[in-house]
């Protein structure tokens, strides 16, 4: 199970992802980015039977930059959550539906931090903080206790970085890492996080 | 001569030119006039309507004002039966996107997809190309208050004041001459009905022919879009003082 946790902050969104590529019992590559950049203040992260998570994520990038060309202008991130989202609702209601999981993390029309976490079924939250799959039972706690609306961007690392020490010490699974990676005023940026 | 080249919509003449498409276009310039002014606080819409009659049930015929979602009414010149097919698709297709991105379709947006629809129909032929022109007004949160014309050809523009159908070339003239930037709702309601009245055949502008819609702020500022009823023309109509203009202008 891959880990994918997004954390939002007073004025930027952590996005962190595991490094592993995993079939079966092994892992077949230890730096794999399961993140899709889909604008300058917009990132998709996303698991989920594999295949189905690449072809859906291009997908979903290919559709955005559709439509800024078509339209000249950015889909900000509330609009693009609710289209992912329909995405997946038709896709579960048809013969073969993606399986796939996303968290999507960006700045609202460049400004307002948003954190959402969409599943396979269609289901949208807006969250603070939030993880999917296995990695929320061993982390929710700690966003729990440890999350306040108002952190800074450091705060938010650190918290990350406890829920880091706690899956490579509690979670069974060899994940290879995270890729971590913030989206502020100035875009996406990645985060040395080692 | 051109009777070679004129039956079909798709195929040009020698001259290069679309004759079924120059005919729809014809047919929209003998329609009454229906005339778009762009307020700093607001849009008007105002159109004439030709067939009018006692026995016409008057508030259940709005037959040019059209509300096309939350944020957009059109105001159609030429077969109103044709503008109905093209106005059904637009409504569908402004909620469909709204459900898609949870937030309302762009005028622009909107407009295009109209005018994607009538251009294939110069293209891709069928019977006839769609006998309508558009005048819209709407608003959004990217460019604010906007007003669009869309014609037969599938081509569109984006005015401050316009007008299409009969006399719209005079109707344009008087609104060039008259129209200033930021206007209130107000004075571009009464410039619309001003031009209206001075464009249309009859000598006398009354609520029968005439059909009305605004979108503008309310005190709290939210978006407020409405077509006119007869009663509230008429108070227009008196208020503004057309009429007795006219009067005037009759008598001397």
């Amino acid at each position: 199970m891959d880990i994918i946790l997004g954390i939002r902050v007073k004025d930027s969104v952590i996005v962190a992802t595991s490094k592993a590529f995993t079939r079966g019992i092994s892992v077949l590559k230890d730096t794999d980015d399961k993140t899709r950049v889909l604008n300058q203040y917009n990132l998709l992260a996303f698991t989920g039977e594999s295949g189905d998570t690449t072809q859906f994520a291009d997908y979903i990038q290919a559709n955005i930059q559709l439509f800024t060309m078509r339209e000249n202008t950015e889909l900000n991130s509330k609009a693009i959550a609710s289209f992912v989202r329909q995405q997946l609702a038709t896709s579960i209601r048809s013969r073969t539906p993606y399986q796939v999981q996303v968290l999507l993390g960006g700045l609202h029309n460049g400004s307002e931090p948003f954190l959402s976490l969409i599943d396979y079924l269609g289901t949208r939250v807006d969250l603070p903080y939030c993880a999917h799959g296995y990695a929320a039972f061993y982390t929710m706690s700690l966003l729990d206790h440890h999350y306040k609306p108002d952190m800074a961007l450091d705060e938010g690392l650190k918290l990350l970085k406890l829920c880091h020490q706690e899956l490579v010490k509690r979670m069974p699974i060899e994940f290879k890492g995270l890729y971590v990676k913030v989206i502020d005023k100035d875009g996406i940026r990645d985060i040395d996080f080692s | 001569m051109s009777r070679r080249y004129d039956s079909r919509t798709t195929i040009f003449s020698p001259e290069g030119r679309l004759y079924q498409v120059e005919y729809a276009l014809e047919a929209i310039n003998h329609a009454g006039t229906a005339i778009g002014v762009m307020a700093k606080d607001g849009v008007v819409l105002a159109a004439e309507r030709k067939v009018t009659s006692k026995l016409l049930e008057q508030d259940t015929s709005a037959e040019k004002m059209y509300v096309l979602n939350d944020k957009t009414v059109c105001a159609v010149a030429g077969m109103t039966a044709d503008a109905g097919i093209l106005i059904n698709s637009i409504r569908y297709s402004a909620q469909q996107y709204l459900k898609t991105y949870g937030e309302d379709i762009p005028i622009e947006t909107l407009v295009k997809r109209i005018c994607d629809v009538k251009q294939g129909y110069t293209q891709h032929g069928g019977l006839r190309p769609f006998g309508v022109s558009f005048i819209f007004a709407g608003h959004d949160e990217r460019y604010g208050f906007q007003l669009y014309t869309s014609n037969p050809s599938g081509n569109y523009s984006g005015w401050k004041a316009t007008s299409i159908g009969a006399n719209n070339t005079s109707a344009q003239t008087l609104l060039k001459q008259d129209y200033k930037d930021g206007m209130t709702l107000e004075e571009a309601q009464n410039l619309a009905l001003k031009v209206l009245s001075k464009t249309t055949d009859s000598n006398k502008l009354t609520s029968e022919k005439v059909e009305f819609s605004t979108i503008g702020l309310d005190a709290d500022g939210k978006l407020q879009l409405r077509i006119w009823t007869p009663e509230q023309i008429e108070k227009l109509l008196k208020e503004s003082g057309v009429l007795t203009r006219d009067e005037e202008g009759e008598e001397s």
